[in-house]
């Protein structure tokens, strides 16, 4: 199997999920038997192709053009489709990053073939790759293949796979071939303009200790002050899933999740959350997980330590109680 | 400005969810249905876009006989017709085969916009607005937290990751997959509601508009997942379960 690795950078920095999707390309590879090609796409990025090919791998193509310095889904897709064209590869594997959602499906459909997106695991079983993807917002797996001709393309999900644990090449260097793309800025109709920044992060997330997380469960932004007591009394911060931030229950930068911040406390407490793949890659690293929802099968018990299914507005008030009770005695 | 959005049902979020006897897809007896919510933030911008704009909203959606409720939906919060794509297995397509679908139902209406949710809640796919634009030949931008439109451009922003955001400008006719949480959707009037009946939704069948099914890649299975964490459950009544929690907290997991 001819695996085709596209990395992705922005101004020179790595966006990191792609070490984690080249931790998977190696495993996948190894299994399949085959070859791994790393992609380096950008302008002035060598430097960058020159350290992924301190990485396990058998090729790195560097793609570099005056017109994909700045992404955009038409420069991006057009010369990748060229570099497909050229590597001819069975396997496509991106990192699963908004920048990737944007453009991928048009790649592969630009030749023909379908996307297996935002996969967050894989099994490899007599000769067949399938793809383990979420659904129903995590409260199912699905197995997918891919049918029909290659190349096939595959994103995995952050947080799916360990970027520490992707092998440094045996010998050295892979080496690193220059791939030349035609481009003219006719074929390029966005126009990207300025990255931003919204107001500074008044609180950094990824400091505190302790975090008390509210979700839908607690239903009015009139609860909110329940789940700082709460957080007061823990000596935590208080932080959310991405709808109490859309609602405007609680500032933007306390969201936790892929849209928000990624945290990794000692004690990370969800209180009515239930556990969507964007909010877990945000907190599954954090060392000890308690969470409380009314439905046993929410995915947020899946990764935590100390589960129970119950109403919050029922247990809050008690813990509140306990911990009052414990600082007097 | 015609404006097409894309809107689906999917099952109500408090829906128990069982896995039908084929193994590929859930049970669809006994569920409510719901606007898929992402859908809905585009459904709004959408009718914001046309209030200041003049023009039209139409809503469409693929599915079986139910889809039509949410069609209607879109027509009593001020969508102005709506086109249902029948199909009553329209579960099994793929993203491309989806996408082909519509696309299809709605080459000749040529809108100037065309919004779509970032994804569903049900499949999750979130390809859809993407393979829109590829197929009808249009321009697109994804996860758009505003949108200024003059002269037949759009300057949009896009939210990035980990709270960066990016401008971009993209002319016009164009797709557009919408970030929930860009604006608050209204609710649905009663005027609206008594308006919406008059309103016309074309029903066309998808098999009637002559797409080959090539699909790329096939369900095999869903299931429960499997669980990478053994959790404790605590039980009890709220005050003993407090207790219960706190001690361990503090003397087993010592983060207290």
């Amino acid at each position: 199997m001819r695996i085709l690795l596209i990395t992705e950078q922005r101004e020179g920095k790595w966006n990191k999920v792609s070490y984690e999707t080249l931790s998977a390309a190696q495993q996948i590879v190894q299994q399949a038997q085959g070859t791994l090609t790393g992609v380096v796409i950008g302008k002035g990025v060598a430097a960058l192709a020159d350290e992924l090919a301190g990485s396990q791998l058998d090729e790195v193509l560097l793609v570099e053009h005056d017109l994909l310095e700045k992404y955009t889904p038409d420069g991006f897709s057009l010369a990748l489709r060229q570099v497909i064209e050229g590597a001819k590869p069975d396997l496509v594997l991106l990192p699963h990053t908004y920048q990737v959602r944007d453009f991928a499906p048009k790649l592969a459909a630009s030749v023909g073939r379908g996307m297996i997106g935002d996969s967050i695991a894989y099994r490899y079983e007599n000769g067949k790759l399938i793809f383990v993807r979420q659904m129903f917002q995590g409260r199912t797996a699905a197995d997918v293949v891919f049918l029909g001709d290659a190349p096939w393309v595959a994103t995995f999900q952050a947080g799916a796979f360990r970027a520490d644990l992707a092998a440094k090449h045996a010998s050295g260097k892979a080496p690193i071939k220059s791939v030349h793309v035609n481009l003219t800025p006719d074929q390029i109709r966005t126009k990207p303009l300025e990255l931003f920044r919204e107001a500074k992060q008044a609180v950094d997330l990824t400091q505190a200790p302790i975090l008390i997380s509210v979700g839908r469960g607690i239903k009015a932004p009139e609860n909110i002050p329940l789940a700082e007591k709460l957080a007061k009394l823990m000596g935590g911060e208080i932080c959310a899933s991405r709808p109490i931030c859309d609602e405007g229950w609680l500032p933007m930068d306390r969201q936790i999740g892929s849209s928000g911040q990624t945290v990794a406390p000692k004690l990370y407490f969800a209180l009515g959350i239930s556990g969507a793949i964007q909010h877990l890659v945000g907190m599954k690293g954090s060392r000890t997980i308690a969470a409380i929802n009314k439905d046993q099968n929410a995915p947020i018990f899946e990764v935590a330590d100390y589960g129970v299914v119950g109403d919050l507005f029922e247990i809050v008030p008690a813990l509140i109680e306990e911990l009052e009770k414990n600082k007097a005695g | 400005m015609k404006i097409g959005v894309c809107v689906k049902q999917v099952p109500a979020k408090d829906a128990p969810l069982a896995i039908d006897a084929g193994g590929a897809w859930i049970r669809e007896s006994d569920i409510g249905f719901e606007t898929n919510e992402p859908d809905g933030f585009a459904l709004e911008e959408a009718l914001r876009l046309k209030e200041k704009h003049q023009g039209e909203v139409v809503a469409i959606s693929m599915g079986p006989e139910r889809a039509k409720q949410t069609i209607k939906e879109a027509l009593a919060k001020g969508a102005d017709r709506g086109i249902h794509i029948a199909d009553d297995q329209f579960y099994k397509l793929d993203p491309l085969g989806s996408a082909r679908s519509l696309a299809a139902a709605i080459k000749d209406e040529n809108f100037d916009l065309l919004l779509t949710g970032l994804q569903s809640d049900d499949q999750g796919f979130g390809q859809t607005g993407v393979l829109l634009a590829e197929l009808l030949g249009r321009p697109h931008a994804t996860i758009i937290m505003q949108i200024e439109v003059a002269d037949g451009r759009m300057k949009l922003k896009r939210e990035l990751e980990a709270g960066w955001f990016q401008w971009v400008e993209l002319p016009l006719p164009a797709v557009l997959s919408i970030q929930s949480g860009i604006n608050r959707p209204r609710y649905a009037t009663l005027k609206g509601i008594v308006t919406a009946k008059k309103k016309e939704i074309a029903t066309v069948a998808r098999a009637s508009l002559g797409v080959t099914d090539s699909p790329t890649q096939h369900v095999e299975r869903i299931y429960v997942p499997q669980k990478t964490k053994k959790t404790e459950f605590i039980t009890g009544q709220p005050n003993e379960i407090a207790a219960k929690l706190i001690e361990k907290l503090k003397h087993e997991a010592r983060v207290l």
